[in-house]
């Protein structure tokens, strides 16, 4: 080692060494990590293809048209024993999608009071809303989840026992039983007429806007589109002649039997993960807010605006756009914290997804499967959030 | 000075004022608080009617209804359920977390053998303690020490084996606190550097390697740590050939340090992209190497502008940690729920009390990082506002 | 030289890797010193870790007599706990040589994941639990009610089956895990508990009250529990099986792990074959053990009979009754095929 440090010459400033030439390093530094990744793909591919071969383990797709055999709980869909592993997935789903849309929907609109209010100038709100905050933010979610599901639990009466409230509704441990609604002929019609009312609603909110700016005036915009929409439907439904009976719940030997049933562990997951998320989301509410300049809300109150129409024209639409990308990756997250349903078995997609996986054995295709649906929500999430994130940017001059 | 004779200065000063009415007195800051216009009269009567509604119960069955001392079960069972407690009580069961403490923190870990894991516990302690005191002085020994050595000899002492004289504690045994310690502790340690390398390699202008970073980031931060875990169980030894075998709970640490790594990344991004461009054009001037550029100019400043995202993905990763039931190991929270189906304590009050001992106990830590970072950040705020 | 051993030792160390070849799982076993043995993460009874840390149970020590088989020596196994999901892909990816984990040998797990199994060391059947003031006398009272099960195993396809096949409604609610279809059942959430008879009585027992729940007399199904190797090594899958018969074979001739010395010195041809003591016999070394190997297995564990009632019969909490686990000569279903 010595001796080649003394014998080597002082390398010259001139050479043209390629290792010396950022471009060259650059392109070996690529094709090393290339290389090493490509190597490594290709060491795990074959690995598993040897593993799976050497113990004969069926491979491919085909299964997901077989019978499943196992029953889940909870589904939006049609789902039997009889169903294929394929409809499993796609119960899981749809049950992970309604968590997600109801969640983030209560989530949003929890964590925008408690965020508001911990701005309040009424100290008592304040501190009550950062106690919320505090508590929520620093415990884990799946904590959160197990408390509510043992409160649930705990809290409720056995069902015959149940709590019996208004238009023939019981509450007990196995969840909400209300009356279910069946259509009759005809009601296509009202989804027909909704979709219609809303087409109405948006052109009418147009219209307003156009008119707006032309002559000053403006309209409860709010109302007449909320008359709109459930007016049309409301119409159409009597129009053809009120095609609706519902199925009572009535007392069976265990359980109430009939009717529809929120069931506790949707109930539980849908309360923790809503109000874990309203915590985090009080918080970007907050620095939004906080984060427009004092400048603007004085500006509007120069200008002669009223406090609500500050907040609303003023400090809203600028603390939007600080918003927007903190709570997309919230959205996000409650998303994916769904896949916590599996620890108090709410059929999402994680949970079905491993129990075909357990009941197939087929390991590498489900998670691939799981995988690839888990990534689609999150890129479609991500690129509507962008967009509309773009669309609000623009409003900036 | 005193020779001042001009009569028309004051010799005296004037007397203070007394405070407004509004900050002096009680009823002021009332005033000025809680009842400044009709509508902060009504918050106000709402909020404390809240309070009154939930307070004297959770304190009730916190503290004056609560069952302290016992060994099994029928201190916290009423007299139908086959205890000792008039029917109709509702109380916690802090006997219950009294008397399973041990278990809550050192899992199934050997009782003869659990001073091995004390001793790491004292050894974090001190060495973590004087890293986090800005003032004192050898940070860089002191964060050698703390993340190259401790890991060794922490893993040796609890792990054991012959070669070291210790009997051999394998991993299935550890649990409780201490593995969700441990977890947190290596994922912390692990995510932060490779985070700060994913996050260059993600701004990096070789498209490749940019490419593969963009690509890893996205995909962990799409799915779910439960999802991670889960291959991480389940797919790694198909990953692997036949034979090799990675222990579970590295597997864990593996999955929860890539989790972590992913959103730090995407913090440090950030924080690397808020540093003006003219810092790495005057660094390259003074003809510093990339490295050079990145660790002494570009770094500090952008980790100092980040450090509340980083501090708050550390308490992400800590609470994480109980995901790791999951794969069947047994965290703080899980060994708590373990002991609930256990016939000496089984009670009603039983599960809320363990789930609020364990929410306390996640609380008190992720509380105290965050309280931490708050302080770093007016530490380290040398007043370049902007 | 010496520090790139040093280095690679602490690697594979902190790592927890180790490696071995495949091609022989008996070749590979021996060469590494140890059986690598899959059990669950914690079932009272037949896989749990104790105080001390050591596991116990009825499926550890069927993986105890394999090693004692093996080495003579019954404590040369590792454990790897394995959760429901992940102990398919442990035992196909070699990560373990034998799964013993209360497994159900079902034709679809024996052929499309590569497994074979051959002896079965549990024979079980599912069954229902009900609170007593139910008042449910039958399985087939069970309309309407709310069944707590465990998911992704052969006990939620047999409930779909069974209420299927006699038209009746139920309602699954399901767990993941163990632990928490039992505290779901304690808290009220459902109306019955499903799963093996062995576990019915385990869970019962677990109960804050046990007496006021019984367990209904329908078995809906078969549920043979029997170790599983890979596919395609039939000398490991000899020595498993065979290991496993040995235990039966042993309690079939009176020989427990307190007088199997003795019995060395018996004139009983069949037990001198057996114990490996008849002159010239080739029986354990064309399994590729040693003659001694029954020798050791009973020296190891014991008995069939002795494993059973130390970990889940009467020696134990679980108290569960020998049924059909019992000897064929007493009515039971173990029979052991004749070791000649």
């Amino acid at each position: 080692m010595t001796d080649s440090t003394v014998t080597a010459p002082p390398p010259k400033r001139e050479t043209k060494s390629l290792i010396y030439d950022p471009k060259a390093r650059s392109i070996f530094f690529q094709v090393l990590t290339l290389v090493g990744v490509v190597v490594a793909v290709m060491w795990i591919a074959h690995n598993v293809s040897s593993n799976l071969a050497r113990t004969n383990t069926a491979s491919g797709y085909g299964f997901l048209n077989g019978r499943s055999g196992f029953d889940v709980g909870q589904s939006l869909i049609a789902y039997s024993s009889d169903s294929t592993y394929g409809r499993a997935i796609l119960v899981g789903l749809l049950n992970t999608l309604l968590i997600a849309v109801t969640g983030i929907i209560t989530a949003t609109i929890v964590g925008f009071i408690i965020g508001i209010g911990r701005l309040s100038k009424n100290w008592l709100i304040a501190k009550l809303c950062m106690v919320y905050v505090e508590i929520f933010r620093n415990i884990p979610p799946l904590l959160v989840i197990f408390f509510w599901y043992s409160g649930v639990l705990a809290v409720l009466p056995q069902p015959r026992d149940a709590i019996q409230g208004p238009l023939s509704t019981f509450l007990s441990n196995r969840g909400l039983t209300f009356p279910y609604p069946i259509w009759g002929d005809g009601a296509s019609v009202i989804p027909i007429a909704f979709v219609i009312a809303v087409i109405g609603a948006i052109g009418f909110a147009v219209w307003q806007k156009k008119r707006q700016m032309a002559t000053g005036k403006q309209l409860p915009t709010g109302w007449i589109s909320a008359a709109i929409i459930i007016g049309l439907p409301l119409l159409a439904f009597l129009a053809v002649g009120a095609p609706l009976t519902f199925d009572y719940p009535v007392e069976g030997r265990f359980n109430l039997s009939g009717g529809g049933t929120i069931r506790p562990e949707f109930v539980a997951l849908y309360l923790a993960l809503s109000l874990y998320t309203a915590a985090f989301i009080a918080e970007i509410i907050r620095a939004g807010i906080k984060g427009v300049g004092k400048g603007q809300t004085e500006a509007a109150a120069a200008l002669g605006l009223q406090p609500n129409k500050t907040t609303q024209l003023v400090v809203v639409p600028q603390a939007f756009r600080i918003i927007i990308p903190p709570l997309t990756s919230q959205y996000l997250n409650l998303t994916k914290n769904s896949s916590l349903g599996v620890a108090i078995g709410f059929p999402e997609l994680f949970s079905t997804g491993s129990t075909s996986l357990n009941q197939t054995g087929q390991a590498v295709e489900m998670i691939s499967i799981m995988l690839a649906i888990y990534l689609t929500i999150s890129i479609l999430t991500s690129l509507f959030m962008n967009w509309f994130n773009a669309k609000m940017a623009l409003v900036e001059r | 000075m005193s020779d001042n004779t001009l009569s028309y200065v004051r010799a005296d000063m004037l007397g203070a004022e007394p405070p407004p009415i509004s900050n002096k007195s009680v009823a002021g800051w009332l005033q000025t608080n809680l009842l400044a216009t009709p509508k902060d009269v009504v918050l106000t009567i709402i909020a404390l009617a809240v309070l009154a509604f939930t307070l004297p119960g959770i304190i009730n069955w916190l503290f004056i209804q609560a069952s302290w001392v016992g060994s099994d079960r029928s201190v916290c069972a009423t007299i139908a359920q086959g205890g000792i407690q008039p029917d109709g009580w509702k109380g916690a069961c802090w006997a219950f977390v009294q008397d399973r403490f041990q278990q809550f923190i050192f899992g199934r870990y050997p009782i003869d053998e659990r001073w091995r894991v004390i001793l790491v516990g004292l050894m974090l302690i001190v060495l973590l303690v004087p890293l986090l005191i800005p003032k004192l002085p050898h940070k860089t020994i002191n964060a050698v020490l703390l993340f190259v050595v401790f890991p060794i000899v922490a893993f040796v002492l609890l792990r054991g084996g012959d070669f070291v004289g210790l009997q051999r504690v394998d991993t299935p045994l550890w649990g409780g606190m201490m593995v969700t310690l441990i977890l947190s502790f290596v994922g912390i340690a692990v995510s932060f550097p490779f985070g700060i390398l994913l996050a260059l390699g993600r701004r990096s202008n070789m498209p490749i390697v940019k490419m593969f970073c963009v690509i890893f980031i996205e995909v962990i931060r799409g799915v779910p740590l439960v999802m991670v875990l889960f291959m991480a169980n389940v797919m790694l030894p198909l990953f692997l050939p036949v034979g090799w075998t990675i222990d579970n709970f590295l597997r864990a640490v593996v999955g929860v340090a890539l989790f972590a790594s992913a959103y730090m990344a995407e913090v440090i991004r950030g924080g690397l992209q808020a540093i003006p461009k003219g810092q790495a054009e005057g660094a390259d001037s003074l003809g510093l190497s990339y490295w050079q550029k990145t660790r002494l100019i570009i770094l500090p400043q952008a980790i100092k502008v980040v450090i509340p995202g980083i501090v708050n993905t550390f308490i992400g990763l800590f609470k994480d940690t109980s995901l790791v039931s999951i794969i069947g190991m047994f965290d703080l929270l899980n060994i708590i729920r373990l002991n609930f189906a256990d016939t000496t304590w089984i009670t009603p009050m039983t599960p809320l009390t363990g789930l609020v001992f364990a929410g306390f106990v996640f609380w008190i830590f992720c509380f105290g990082m965050s309280r931490y970072s708050a302080f770093m950040e007016r530490h380290l705020d040398t007043g370049h506002k902007r | 030289m010496k520090k790139t051993l040093l280095s690679a030792a602490i690697g594979a160390a902190v790592l927890g890797i180790s490696s071995a070849a495949s091609a022989a799982t008996l070749d590979d076993v021996k060469a590494k010193g140890f059986v690598q043995c899959g059990v669950n993460t914690g079932l009272a009874g037949f896989a749990q870790p104790d105080a001390s840390g050591a596991w116990k149970g009825f499926d550890v020590d069927y993986c105890r007599a394999v090693a004692a088989a093996i080495f003579g020596d019954a404590d040369k196994v590792k454990y790897t706990p394995t959760t429901a999901q992940s102990r398919f892909t442990a035992l196909q990816s070699g990560e373990v040589d034998i799964l013993a984990r209360n497994t159900t040998w079902t034709i679809s797990r024996d052929t499309a994941l590569g497994f074979n199994f051959r002896y079965v060391n549990y024979y079980d059947g599912q069954g229902f639990m009900v609170p007593k003031s139910l008042n449910v006398k039958s399985a087939l009272e069970l309309s309407g009610a709310a069944v707590c099960v465990q998911s992704g195993t052969t006990t939620e396809l047999n409930l779909a089956d069974y209420f299927r096949t006699n038209n009746l409604q139920y309602n699954p609610v399901v767990f993941e895990k163990l632990e928490e279809v039992n505290a779901a059942y304690q808290a009220g959430r459902c109306d019955v508990y499903t799963t093996d008879q062995s576990g019915l009585y385990a869970t019962r027992l677990a109960l804050s009250n046990p007496d006021e729940h019984v367990i209904l007399p329908e078995i809906i199904s078969k549920e043979p529990l029997a170790p599983a190797v890979r596919q395609g090594d039939d000398k490991w899958l000899d020595v498993v099986t065979w290991v496993g018969y040995a235990l039966v074979q042993a309690e079939e001739f009176g020989i427990t792990s307190a007088n199997v010395d003795e019995m060395k010195n018996s004139t009983n041809p069949d037990i001198k074959r057996f114990l490996g003591t008849e002159a010239d016999t080739k029986i354990g070394t064309d399994l590729g053990l040693t003659n001694e190997w029954a020798y050791n297995v009973v020296k190891g564990v014991g008995n069939y009979g002795e494993v059973f009632e130390r970990n889940i019969g009467q020696g134990s909490p679980l108290k569960i009754a020998r049924g059909l686990n019992a000897l064929w000569s007493k009515g039971g279903l173990q029979f052991a095929p004749p070791v000649r």
